[in-house]
């Protein structure tokens, strides 16, 4: 900086002006030419994101479709029945949703919130339906409450009361396996699905990313050791996996893995098997088929530090008396922590989101936190939930990211 | 160093040989299950794995029968299309993008360089089920789900951070006095991109597309969430095949994307080594 000030005063004004506008010019330019792709990711890849991120939030549904009943419960204070006059209004709204064939949508919402209350709804939007619009003011309260005696619960109707928020963070209390209770506030669900399943996703990610550090460690450091034309020869056999289709690949593991496949048979065939062993659909088959898709994103970095690594350190430490194992582990395996860090973080980064190979081959035992998103996306239409639990896979994606960003630099990734 | 030194000792000797078979096990882990579909794809019955006559290779164990039914099913010839219209037309969009930014990004003068690389970069990371899953609401919302233009749009955005990647590679240390030097001489602007810079970047620019390709050509899990059933591609149709029956048609499309994989793999090597000589060209 001083060099820049210095010379900027041997300037006159008039040239320190030019200068300062030829570089605005040259900002100028390069921003032109990046505009464009920024332009495009921002609308085709970072809007979807944050739009998904934004459901997780606001979710105006039930609000919608019973706004007055929302309106009165905010009066009540949580403890007891809602007053007759809300469960008047309440009853009023069900009857109109019935009318207009709606009560389906509001039964799915109240399901998700208090499980059991898809039934509940409908038949008591089918009743409170047979009643004729001026039955309603004396006849409509009673109809509920003997339709179900769901209804003369308070923890329903503080139930209906949270999923008629607008904006809610209760998503991602369910995605961490809490609850909320009246008196209680947040406090942990007895059964917990999702903390588990996040746990086995990042122990499934780090048993994959050891094995293929395991299996890529030797493999690279073999590869280096090599003339350089015979390691390339060699490196056909990382570089032909890498680039054959994610698909391919899955589809190998299944022909071998299952129970009358290529392993199996031949074990059988070789009398060293009685009977079948079941690979498939475990999670065993999960971690075998990542890390075979895997490696080469280790093999890769790992090889190219490698092969910068001058062999005459590892020598003159030999030959000054130490000994071959402590003078690797001292001396050459510091060296190749950049490599093997790199392709670490991205083998983490990687499997922790993988979603195509423990749909196919992992059974119920081996799906990972993609997968639930997947299914709640899908199946179970509870998007605003899937929609939670991807912004904490994200926010945890982001980080492992920055760190890769801060220490690999995000643009080194190696392509082979 | 591929023998080894007549100084090693006993243990050196019997370290490396250990090397040796441990690597040579992982390339055999790496490349064998790849390997092994190919002759399965030849089955001449509907299995997944050898049949008795194929191990004791009896001609009519074999058969062309999964290739047949490959091109005579209108699901399959489907796909194929599909995967290279939709490949080709994201390639195009996101080799033009990548190489652009790519130019500019390499620019020191580049605000935010450091920050506008990373969150260009991103869609590399993101895990794709986020992607899809924010896609297809937000894409639905303009009707684009369920089209092409929503599905190319989407593999564009996917395929970008590989060309900027390649593209920038190929940019280091490149000197943009060339481009002052043209610009001096009288060249527009933009004669001075295809004149001066598109020859150096050229390799960058061609890896670059064929991983934008390749990354279109493998993708399942956008076209899972956002795409009709009118823009299935192959590796669409190989998902549901294995989810609900899987049968050697799978295996006869895995092998032609095999070779699909090794001519690929052949042009980048290729590509590799003029980008090599090219560098290397004004040292000589």
């Amino acid at each position: 900086m001083p060099a820049r000030g210095a010379l900027l005063h041997s300037l006159t004004a008039q040239e320190a002006g030019q200068a300062a506008r030829a570089r605005r010019r040259k900002r100028l330019t390069a921003l032109l030419f990046v505009l464009p792709l920024l332009l495009f990711i921002l609308l085709a890849f970072v809007a979807p994101i944050a739009s998904m991120l934004w459901r997780s939030v606001h979710h105006p549904t039930v609000s919608e479709l019973i706004p007055r009943t929302i309106a009165e419960l905010q009066r009540w204070d949580e403890h007891g029945l809602p007053d007759e006059a809300s469960l008047a209004v309440f009853a009023e709204e069900l009857h109109a949703l019935a009318r207009k064939r709606q009560s389906g949508r509001l039964a799915e919402e109240l399901n998700r919130a208090f499980s059991g209350m898809s039934s509940v709804v409908k038949s008591s939007a089918r009743q409170l339906g047979r009643l004729q619009p001026e039955q309603l003011a004396t006849d409509g309260v009673p109809t509920l409450l003997k339709a179900h005696r769901n209804w003369s619960r308070s923890e329903v109707w503080y139930a209906i009361k949270r999923a008629g928020m607008t904006y809610t963070y209760d998503y991602y209390l369910t995605a961490l396996d809490l609850e909320r209770h009246p008196d209680e506030g947040i406090r942990p669900r007895d059964t917990q699905i999702y903390l588990k399943l996040y746990s086995k996703t990042l122990t499934l990610a780090l048993i994959i990313t050891l094995l293929c550090a395991l299996l890529g460690y030797p493999l690279s450091y073999y590869l280096a050791s090599l003339p350089e034309n015979r390691a390339n020869l060699l490196l056909v056999l990382v570089l032909l996996p890498f680039w054959t289709s994610l698909l391919v690949r899955t589809t190998a593991w299944i022909a071998l893995l299952q129970t009358n496949g290529v392993i199996n048979s031949t074990l059988l065939a070789s009398g060293l098997l009685d009977e079948p062993l079941e690979m498939l659909y475990t999670s065993f088959a999960t971690v075998v088929a990542m890390t075979h898709i895997l490696l080469p994103f280790m093999v890769l970095p790992l090889y190219s530090v490698m092969r910068g690594i001058d062999p005459s350190y590892l020598r003159a430490a030999l030959s000054l008396g130490d000994r071959p194992l402590p003078a690797f582990a001292r001396i050459y395996f510091p060296m190749t922590l950049p490599g093997l860090s790199a392709g670490a973080l991205l083998v983490f980064i990687i499997s922790v989101g993988y979603y195509i190979t423990p749909a196919l081959v992992g059974g119920t035992d081996g799906q990972m936190i993609s997968n639930l998103i997947a299914f709640h996306m899908q199946s179970s239409n509870n998007w605003e939930l899937a929609a939670a639990l991807g912004s904490l896979l994200l926010a945890l994606i982001l980080l492992l990211y920055w760190v890769y960003d801060r220490f690999v630099g995000a643009s080194n990734i190696k392509l082979g | 160093m591929n023998s080894t030194p007549a100084y090693y000792g006993f243990w050196q000797r019997l370290g490396r040989l250990l090397l040796k078979l441990g690597s040579w096990l992982v390339l055999l882990f790496l490349i064998l299950p790849i390997l092994v579909i190919v002759p399965l794809s030849f089955n001449s019955e509907p299995f997944f794995s050898f049949t008795e006559g194929m191990l004791t290779l009896q001609p009519e164990a074999y058969s062309l029968r999964w290739y047949q039914e490959v091109f005579t099913d209108p699901r399959w010839i489907l796909a194929i299309k599909n995967s290279f219209i939709i490949g080709i037309f994201a390639t195009l969009l996101s080799t033009v993008l990548g190489t652009c930014a790519a130019v500019g990004l390499a620019r020191e003068e580049m605000p935010l360089r450091r920050f506008i690389t990373a969150l260009l970069l991103s869609p590399m990371i993101v895990p794709l089920i986020i992607t899809a899953a924010g896609m297809f609401f937000f894409y639905s919302d303009f009707g684009l789900a369920g089209t092409y233009p929503g599905v190319i749009i989407a593999h564009a955005a996917l395929g970008t951070p590989f060309v900027i990647i390649t593209v920038t590679a190929t940019l280091v240390g490149f000197d943009y006095s060339l481009v002052r030097a043209a610009l001096n001489l009288g060249a527009t602007p933009l004669r001075a991109f295809f004149d001066v810079i598109m020859p150096l970047i050229r390799p960058g620019v061609i890896s670059g597309a064929l991983f934008a390709f390749i990354t279109s050509f493998d993708e399942v899990v956008v076209i899972l969430f956002m795409a009709g059933p009118q823009q299935r591609t192959i590796p669409r149709q190989m998902f549901s095949g294995l989810r609900e029956q899987i049968n050697p048609s799978i295996l006869a499309v895995a092998t032609l994307l095999i070779l699909t994989s090794i001519a690929l793999l052949v042009t980048l090597e290729l590509l590799r080594r003029r980008a090599e000589r090219l560098r290397l060209a004004p040292a000589e």
